[in-house]
């Protein structure tokens, strides 16, 4: 599904050169539950953009789903992010002039899926994560959580093969974020592959693999077994 | 192109920066104001010089003559020249581009009576075509014509004055009037085709045909002047210096003598006006567009501070799988309304005021030197509107662009 090698990512500014990622190698199978783990400016959130095309990269190769993700022109990378990858933020970012609905229907929108049938998916989705009731609500009406449900419909609407969550329950309680975690559980169960970026312990252990990233390596990738918590 | 999606988003970003979008629109709608304001007035302007400018043809010349400058061939300079009617059979028998020759002699103030009424107005003979050429209308009846004319007929067309004064509300056509004693039949009633100062020679004239005159009141043949018309697609400046060479050999005068005969091409003077409007019309378009221009920066200049404000929107759009060209399309929509939108209100409340001003001139009756019926052309409006379009599209690209190169990680930043 998603493969790396030797993925090298530095920023230049006009007096420093900062090498963030500095030789990536992973690999993360079709379905996998993965979260990746580090401390900030470890590099994560830049191999989380990497991995959404929405940043690129120096050196390496990555492929996604047997695309070489590779100096994309703008319109082909917003083809792949539109068709093959959800994303989830930590502050939601959704619209706050669309009503749930429209939020949730925002990417059919960019496939020209005509305006019904995007209406009638966008509520099989807020079904899915409870919020049916919800769908005219606009985003400043409803809780952080509902907020992020939202989010997450939107993200699956599209039919994704990868979603991927950055920070996804940092601005939620423990009890919401537990929440979350459990709609990320049962959309894992389709064969979604889901990668989610944390700082939050109690977060990744709910994935099944946690994938350690320090000074632009990765440090470890444990394949937890299901005996403990 | 209509798509309700995009329409919503115009229409809630509008909404939310009311007073934003309605000092933006401010600009275009001024803009086109002035423009089609200015034209209209320059066409109020252009329409009254016109209106003074009124003759029924404009490919005419008149030729009269005045007393010689230079001796020549034996004859002393400050001879008078008298062209007669030999003249107008050589000018039409030898210069090709002459069309129609129209004739005017005027004897001065003669005695005209009416049953008891008497009033002295001034006789003039004249072919059948003056009418057609100069600013004289037939009111009713009819004109002299060829018959009249071979006949030498006592028939005479009065002035509208004359036919008031004379007859009042009787009617005119078909009466018979005394001039000089001598007994002539009423045929026609003819005035300006507009009132002026100077019209009110012909108002209070009366014309017979030329050969009646000259046989009548022994006119002699002589004319005072006359008016030459050119042939379609023939110069009027070129007949009138043939025409004028033409007179000057027949009657002894000077090739280099300015003044005795007279040319007067109303072609030139046609030329001189247009071009004159035309540099008005430029200047006009000038100052307009260069308001226009103002407006659109204006436009620009919000549409860029919306872009900003909408930088983390976009990043989002753009992680949903927006295209640079849908996110392109969306800002110039939005900018392309707003500009079409004002510019169209600032061009039906200019069309409205001209149209309320040219209403409320007409009612009142005025009619200031110079100045008529303001009015803007279809034309104009239609360029107005396209120019508003292409002024939204420029308006919108610079900004449109700027939100294309917005970066989702950037703008994703969480704070």
């Amino acid at each position: 599904m998603i493969k790396l090698t030797n993925i090298h990512k530095s920023y230049s500014t006009e007096f420093t050169n900062l090498h963030v990622l500095k030789g990536i190698d992973l690999h993360i199978k079709q379905g996998e539950f993965v979260s990746i783990m580090g401390s900030s400016g470890s590099g994560k959130s830049t191999l989380l953009n990497i991995l959404g095309i929405l940043d690129g990269y120096d050196e390496g190769e990555y492929y996604l789903n047997g695309n070489l993700i590779k100096n994309n022109s703008q319109v082909e990378a917003a083809g792949y992010r539109n068709n093959l990858i959800g994303f989830v933020f930590q502050s939601f970012n959704l619209l706050g002039f669309k009503t749930a609905k429209e939020n949730v229907a925002l990417p059919l929108y960019y496939q020209k899926v005509p305006r019904k049938e995007r209406q009638e998916r966008a509520l099989e989705y807020l079904e899915q994560v409870g919020l049916r009731e919800w769908a005219d609500h606009f985003p400043n009406q409803m809780s952080g959580g509902q907020q992020q449900r939202v989010a997450i419909a939107r993200a699956l609407i599209s039919n994704p093969k990868v979603l991927l969550a950055d920070e996804p329950t940092g601005a939620l309680d423990s009890k919401t974020s537990e929440d979350v975690m459990n709609i990320f559980k049962e959309v894992n169960d389709q064969g979604i592959t889901i990668i989610i970026v944390t700082h939050e312990q109690e977060v990744a252990e709910k994935t099944n693999r946690i994938i350690r990233v320090s000074d632009g390596n990765i440090i470890s990738t444990d394949v937890k077994q299901n005996s403990h918590i | 192109m209509f798509d309700r999606d995009k329409w919503q988003e115009i229409f809630s970003t509008i909404s939310k920066n009311k007073l934003r979008t309605f000092l933006t629109s401010l600009g275009v709608f001024w803009g086109i104001f002035m423009l089609i304001f200015l034209l209209g007035m320059g066409k109020g302007l252009e329409n009254g010089v016109y209106k003074d400018f009124d003759f029924k043809a404009t490919n005419i010349m008149y030729v009269n003559t005045y007393k010689t400058s230079i001796p020549y061939n034996g004859y002393k300079a400050g001879r008078y020249i008298r062209m007669t009617t030999d003249d107008l059979e050589a000018v039409k028998q030898n210069i090709a581009e002459v069309d129609k020759i129209a004739p005017r002699n005027d004897i001065g103030a003669r005695a005209i009576n009416y049953g008891e009424k008497r009033a002295e107005y001034s006789v003039r003979g004249e072919g059948t075509e003056l009418i057609n050429l100069e600013s004289n209308t037939l009111k009713e009846g009819r004109f002299i014509n060829q018959k009249d004319l071979d006949e030498s007929r006592k028939v005479v067309a009065i002035g509208t004055t004359v036919k008031e004064i004379l007859f009042g509300e009787e009617e005119a056509i078909g009466k018979h009037v005394l001039i000089s004693g001598v007994d002539f039949q009423v045929i026609g009633i003819y005035g300006p085709l507009r009132k002026k100062e100077w019209t009110k020679r012909d108002m209070e004239s009366v014309t017979i045909p030329l050969t009646t005159l000259d046989k009548t009141f022994g006119a002699g043949n002589k004319i005072d002047w006359f008016i030459c018309s050119a042939k379609p697609g023939t110069s009027v400046s070129v007949m009138e210096d043939k025409v004028r060479a033409l007179i000057k050999e027949r009657h002894h005068v000077a090739p280099s003598d300015a003044q005795a005969i007279n040319g007067f091409n109303l072609e030139k003077q046609y030329k001189q006006i247009t071009a004159l409007f035309l540099g008005i019309k430029l200047f006009l378009w000038f100052v307009g567009i260069g308001t226009l221009i103002a407006g659109i920066v204006g436009v620009s200049n919000i549409m860029l501070i919306i872009v900003k404000e909408r930088t983390k929107e976009i990043g989002i759009r753009k992680a949903l799988g927006a295209t640079p060209g849908s996110i392109i399309n969306m800002i110039l929509t939005e900018s392309v309304f707003i500009t079409a939108l004002s510019g169209y209100l600032g061009l039906v409340f200019a069309t409205f005021i001209i149209g309320g001003l040219d209403k409320i001139m007409e009612m009142n009756d005025l009619s200031p030197e110079n100045f008529y019926n303001p009015e803007v052309n279809l034309s104009v409006g239609i360029g107005a509107i396209v120019t508003l379009i292409i002024a939204g599209v420029i308006a919108g690209l610079i900004p449109a662009l700027q939100a294309a190169r917005v970066n989702p990680v950037i703008a994703l930043k969480d704070e």
